[in-house]
């Protein structure tokens, strides 16, 4: 299956003509394969232990690791189980997707369609920073910024909204350190990723189709509509799961912002709840030797979820390779 | 003639001229957009509506509705759909540039009033939870030390798999590291950090040290320089391998002199970005490096601070001395990265692979 593009096929080297190869040749060749296998090994390595450590741990638990609310490994017998912080995880993903998805696309748009060129170019330049932005950095101003100003928010939601359960807060006024403000700080935090990503996919679209589009007299939204956006969906996608295995991961965040609790409640608003990240980066200090091994079993289930989600948006991105967003 | 002009007339319109449509005047949009934000404002105000975000959403949802309105009632339904779409895209970027602003400025007005020489010299040695002063130096050397010694581990084996991949990968078995290179860069960092906490401390017994940090950083490091470097090595002209191997040139010397020479500046700016961004990781320090209060030179021997964790330590502390000296710190911390990344994009630009075209 030679359809390697033409520009990343070396020619043939000498080996096919003669058996003789230089002792450089070989040795860079090894080392250029081992590095290959090596990072192959960590991979596998990291599976590898994670789950031997997971099984000891698991194997020790005195309840149902995967429906058990509380963390109490180093309470004797130990008792813990993942189900509040696998709920607290998808939630806040889940927020923080419906928040992040349509207001990135929207403004990877507005870069590649609406803003005018002189504003377009630096405004890429400035996202692409912005995702640079270190995410305990997001945390503390979570934390201290964001949480106190959506207090207004929260009392709002809650005295309108509150019929939708979800909105209902059990004792209005509680500071906002709830699953919902980690939404929406993930979805602030994954906005320039998704941007960057879904942006890169925008600007290749061919010229041609959207200039078919003009000269049948469609306004610019119908330009997008019929012409970008069914060119960029698989990228879209693409884009979006790579911000959710960020969002599903993203530790000092939650853990600055969430005041957490081994509760699994459906009033997003309450500060309860907890995710896995969050879970082990509190929990570590304090963890005894058996803690931390239920603290890895915990990991190994992080680990699992987001390689499934990276595989997933990585396989779409594959299958249709000449819109790679894969750099990213 | 005049059969066309009329089929094109939209019949109120008499007075305009015949092949337009009624359109909006330009101010239009920046019109509606300040009355909902006026009526916005009234309305909180009215209300007594705390939160100034409420006051913004209100204004939005009124700016939207109101544009839609208001077109469908002069334009027609396509227009009103086009001006809805703009103004969503136009409302989507404000929505975003206020946090990201104001994360920014937040940062850098608060950083600014705790940094200083002093801050910067100092370690938080004798320095009580309740005491301003105090400062970041230890944090700075352990960053600098865990991010070099990650680099060092993460750099080699990085260039060395990307080579691979793009001079010598083919088949199977290059498909597989591709796929799981890619993979690899959505481990989230929490992870990496247990997987060396299980390796190299629970199993090997080794203590907290920064090189422990380091090896979890080099694994989060180790993907996005592959990725980056294979990239770049895509970009050089294979006539310059073809003339370099016609000459007689070994093919290691033909990479080593002609390949990497050409790519070196986007390699290098890959391999910057990616010490950007391990050097804003905390959860791996968290676990492995433990944090320390005092100098500590030595990254392969006791436990060492980072700016990172510098930061989440003190956030954690939660006196207001403490909550200033992390903002200074995340504001060094921001620095850091963003000099890493502006000085990375302009060797960027400045060394750009000459693709030949």
């Amino acid at each position: 299956m030679d359809i390697a593009p033409a520009e990343s096929a070396p020619p043939p080297s000498a080996k096919s003509r003669s058996n003789f190869t230089r002792p450089g040749d070989r040795i860079f060749a090894s080392l250029a394969s081992g590095s290959s296998i090596l990072l192959l090994l960590i991979m596998g390595a990291i599976a590898l232990f994670l789950t031997t450590r997971a099984i000891y741990a698991i194997s020790q638990d005195h309840a149902n690791f995967f429906t058990t609310f509380e963390w109490n490994a180093d309470s004797t017998p130990p008792v813990f189980g993942i189900a509040v912080l696998a709920y607290g995880t998808v939630i806040s993903s889940v927020i923080a997707m419906i928040l992040a998805v349509p207001i990135a696309v929207g403004i990877a748009l507005f870069i590649s369609h609406y803003a005018p060129r002189r504003l377009a170019t630096p405004l890429a330049y400035i996202v692409d920073l912005l995702a640079a932005v270190p995410s305990i950095v997001y945390g503390l101003w979570g934390a201290l910024f964001l949480v106190p100003h959506l207090g207004g928010l929260n009392l709002w939601l809650d005295h309108y909204l509150s019929w939708t359960v979800i909105f209902d807060q059990s004792n209005p006024g509680t500071a906002a350190r709830s699953l919902f403000t980690v939404g929406i700080l993930l979805a602030i935090m994954i906005l320039p990723v998704i941007t960057n990503v879904s942006g890169e996919v925008f600007r290749q679209v061919p010229r041609m189709h959207e200039e078919a589009a003009l000269a049948l007299g469609a306004t610019r939204w119908e330009v997008i509509r019929l012409s970008v956006l069914p060119f960029a969906r698989s990228g879209i996608i693409s884009a979006s799961m790579l911000g959710l295995g960020r969002a599903l991961g993203e530790t000092m965040a939650v853990a600055t912002v969430l005041s957490s609790s081994p509760v699994l409640t459906a009033h997003l608003l309450d500060p309860e709840g907890g995710t896995f990240a969050q879970n082990i980066a509190s929990k570590f200090g304090e963890a005894s030797d058996f803690g931390r091994d239920a603290l890895i079993a915990s990991g190994l289930v992080l680990f699992i979820i987001t390689l499934l989600v990276n595989g997933a948006a990585r396989l779409i991105i594959a299958r249709r390779k000449e819109y790679s967003g894969a750099n990213a | 003639m005049s059969d066309l002009t009329t089929g094109a007339r939209t019949g109120t319109s008499g007075a305009r001229p015949p092949l337009a449509h009624r359109r909006l005047p330009r101010w239009a949009p920046g019109g509606i957009a300040a009355g909902s934000i006026v009526l916005g404002v009234v309305i909180g105000l009215l209300g007594h509506l705390s939160s100034h975000i409420q006051w913004g959403l209100i204004a939005l949802v009124l700016f939207i509705g109101g544009t839609y309105a208001i077109t469908t009632a002069v334009e027609g339904s396509r227009q009103a759909k086009d001006r809805v779409a703009t103004s969503l895209v136009w409302a989507s970027f404000v929505v975003a540039i206020i946090p990201l602003y104001s994360l920014v400025e937040t940062t850098i007005s608060k950083g600014i009033e705790t940094l200083n020489g002093n801050f910067l010299s100092h370690s938080m040695a004798g320095v009580l939870n309740n005491d301003p002063g105090g400062g970041v130096y230890h944090a700075i050397i352990g960053t600098l030390e865990q991010v070099g010694l990650a680099s060092v581990m993460a750099v080699p084996i990085g260039l060395f798999t990307a080579i691979y991949l793009v001079e010598y990968g083919r088949g199977k078995f290059a498909t597989t590291v591709t796929f799981f290179v890619d993979v690899m860069t959505g481990i989230p960092s929490i992870v990496s950090g247990l997987f060396i906490l299980a390796v190299w401390i629970i199993i090997l017994g080794f203590s907290f040290s920064g090189f422990a940090g380091s090896l979890a950083l080099a694994i989060l490091m180790l993907p996005i320089v592959v990725r980056s470097t294979e990239e770049m090595l895509k970009l050089v002209p294979n006539e310059l391998r073809e003339a370099s191997l016609a000459l007689g040139v070994p093919k290691w010397r033909t990479i080593l002199k002609v390949v990497l020479p050409t790519s070196i500046g986007g390699i290098l700016t890959g391999v910057m970005l990616a010490v950007a961004r391990i050097a804003g990781e905390t959860a791996p320090v968290l676990l492995l490096v433990f944090g320390n209060q005092y100098i500590n030179n030595d990254p392969f021997s006791g436990a060492q601070s980072s700016l990172p964790y510098y930061v989440y330590e003190q956030y954690v502390v939660g006196t207001d001395a403490a909550y200033n000296r992390a903002w200074g710190a995340a504001l060094v911390l921001i620095a850091f990265v963003m000099i890493l990344n502006i000085v990375a994009r302009g060797i960027a630009r400045w060394k750009a692979p000459k693709t030949g075209r």
